[in-house]
């Protein structure tokens, strides 16, 4: 009986040390090895792995993105007839229709990316993985952004095509629209994090995420608008600094209270 | 029975004496304004009533994060008491606002960068309202009240700044005598006393009523507490 015990332990110290080298995988070994040996995986490859996650589910059934571009089209047909975008209005009016179409969509997935996680209790797992809190930040952060970029990357030619607008397609403009794309959703996801916990979830992301967006909204509204009306650089360098320091404060303020978020 | 405490008591006839001077002061003491007229008469209380507001806005905002780092739920109470009160004196300030508007800028309602953080300073404030209802379990509600109010108060400034890239009309009535076209003034030694009295008056009140909603608030968490005495 001795024999067998001591065996045993030298096959688990064993396994210990191969677990530390990464040739063993640590969630093997008895509880009492304690995990804290194991090697824990670097903050990036976590966050990576969040976001694989994310767009390997995403990849499989297109739900979200799909309905993200499906509703980004009807707003931007009922924006055609309730403003009668003719070549005279669409000079002014042209940023203002796609943010406007962008927030909307946005919210949508925002909810629908974070109501997965809690419907299905996957957010208790992702919350148990030995990792820091802001990961999952991160993570979901990374995955939202890539949707929204992935609608804008068709809603955006298809706009072009549609009113004959080739301004969309140079390089400051996409900047642009990167940097207001990444504000948005560095606040929507710590809001959506926050609302899909509530008792009127459904309905409440909107109403928390506008008022604090708005800063975000119309900078990037005054910057596209001034690419688009070909004003020179110098003249949008104001608001392109309120977007990148919109996007620093919040992204920082975030990885700060996200822990207080999801905290059980 | 908590009794009220005689400093409240004290407090509360020194808000309504003090409201009422300066009603006095403002109304008929203070100087007719030589341009705008009587409806000038309404800039004291809007700048007594913004004052407090906002200064209870960044009240609640740092009582927010010193309840993230101590979990201490009498802050959470504060910055509840705070937001509620605040939240009331802004929306007087708005109506204030649009009635000296009327006659001054011929409309009740403009774009203007005050005017805008304004209202989306008063909207972050009512969903701030609509978050906490949603949530029943009192420590996470007081967690997510405190990051909202955060969010906000940072939030607040960087819109009006972006507002600022469209024009302005608001006065700037202090340090700035040059905005008389925008309905600015200089004003003669009476308006100060007026305006000095009705910042201070609204800043008694505001401690009063902030007091009041504290006092409710503690009252509200020993009802709580009795409830689930009796039912267990």
């Amino acid at each position: 009986m001795a024999v067998k015990s001591k065996s045993r332990e030298q096959r688990v110290e064993r396994r210990k040390q191969k677990a530390e080298s990464g040739k063993f995988p640590a969630f093997l070994l008895p509880p009492s090895v304690g995990l804290s040996s194991a090697p824990r995986p670097s903050f990036l490859k976590a966050t990576l792995a969040i976001v694989k996650k994310d767009l390997v589910a995403e990849f499989r059934s297109f739900e979200l993105i799909s309905a993200m571009l499906v509703f980004s089209l009807l707003i931007i047909i009922i924006f055609n007839f309730a403003l009668e975008l003719d070549i005279k209005t669409r000079q002014t009016v042209t940023a203002g229709v796609l943010w406007t179409t962008f927030a909307f969509a946005g919210t949508l997935g925002l909810n629908r990316s974070m109501a997965v996680e809690k419907d299905r209790g996957c957010m208790d797992g992702l919350l148990l993985a030995p990792v820091d809190r802001s990961v999952i930040y991160f993570g979901k952060a990374i995955s939202n952004l890539a949707f929204m970029l992935i609608v804008e990357a068709i809603v955006l030619p298809v706009y072009a095509i549609l009113y004959n607008e080739v301004r969309i397609f140079e390089l400051s403009f996409i900047g642009v629209i990167l940097l207001g794309s990444i504000g948005y959703i560095a606040v929507g996801t710590l809001l959506s994090a926050m609302s899909v916990q509530t008792r009127t979830r459904d309905v409440l992301l909107p109403i928390l995420l506008f008022p604090i967006a708005i800063p975000v909204l119309l900078a990037s509204v005054k910057a596209s608008g001034g690419l688009l009306a070909g004003l020179e650089f110098s003249e949008i360098v104001t608001p392109l600094n309120i977007l990148i320091v919109y996007d620093v404060i919040f992204i920082a303020v975030a990885f700060m209270v996200f822990d207080f978020v999801v905290e059980e | 029975m908590q009794s009220k405490p005689i400093a409240l008591t004290i407090l509360d006839i020194v808000s309504i004496i003090a409201l009422v001077i300066a009603t006095y002061l403002a109304l008929v003491f203070a100087p007719t304004e030589l341009v705008m007229g009587e409806v000038q008469r309404v800039f004291y209380f809007h700048v007594g009533t913004a004052w407090v507001a906002l200064l209870g806005f960044i009240l609640a905002s740092l009582a927010g994060v010193t309840y993230l780092i101590t979990k201490n739920m009498a802050w959470d109470r504060f910055e509840v008491a705070a937001v509620e009160v605040s939240t009331l004196f802004f929306f007087i300030t708005i109506c204030l606002g649009s009635i000296w508007a009327r006659p001054a800028w011929n409309t009740w309602w403009t774009w203007d960068v005050r005017l805008t953080t304004a209202a989306i300073t008063e909207l972050i404030f009512i969903a701030y309202f609509m978050l906490r209802q949603g949530i029943e379990d009192p420590e996470k509600r007081a967690r997510f009240g405190a990051v909202y109010t955060l969010l906000g108060g940072i939030s607040a400034p960087i819109t009006f700044m972006v507002i600022r890239l469209f024009r302005t009309i608001h006065p700037v009535v202090i340090g700035n005598p040059s905005a008389a076209q925008e309905g600015g003034f200089s004003m003669t030694p009476d308006m100060r006393t007026a305006f000095f009295f009705a910042l201070f008056a609204f800043t008694v009140i505001f401690i009063d009523l902030i007091w009041h909603r504290l006092r409710l608030a503690n009252l509200e968490d020993k009802v709580e507490q009795l409830k689930l005495k009796v039912s267990m």
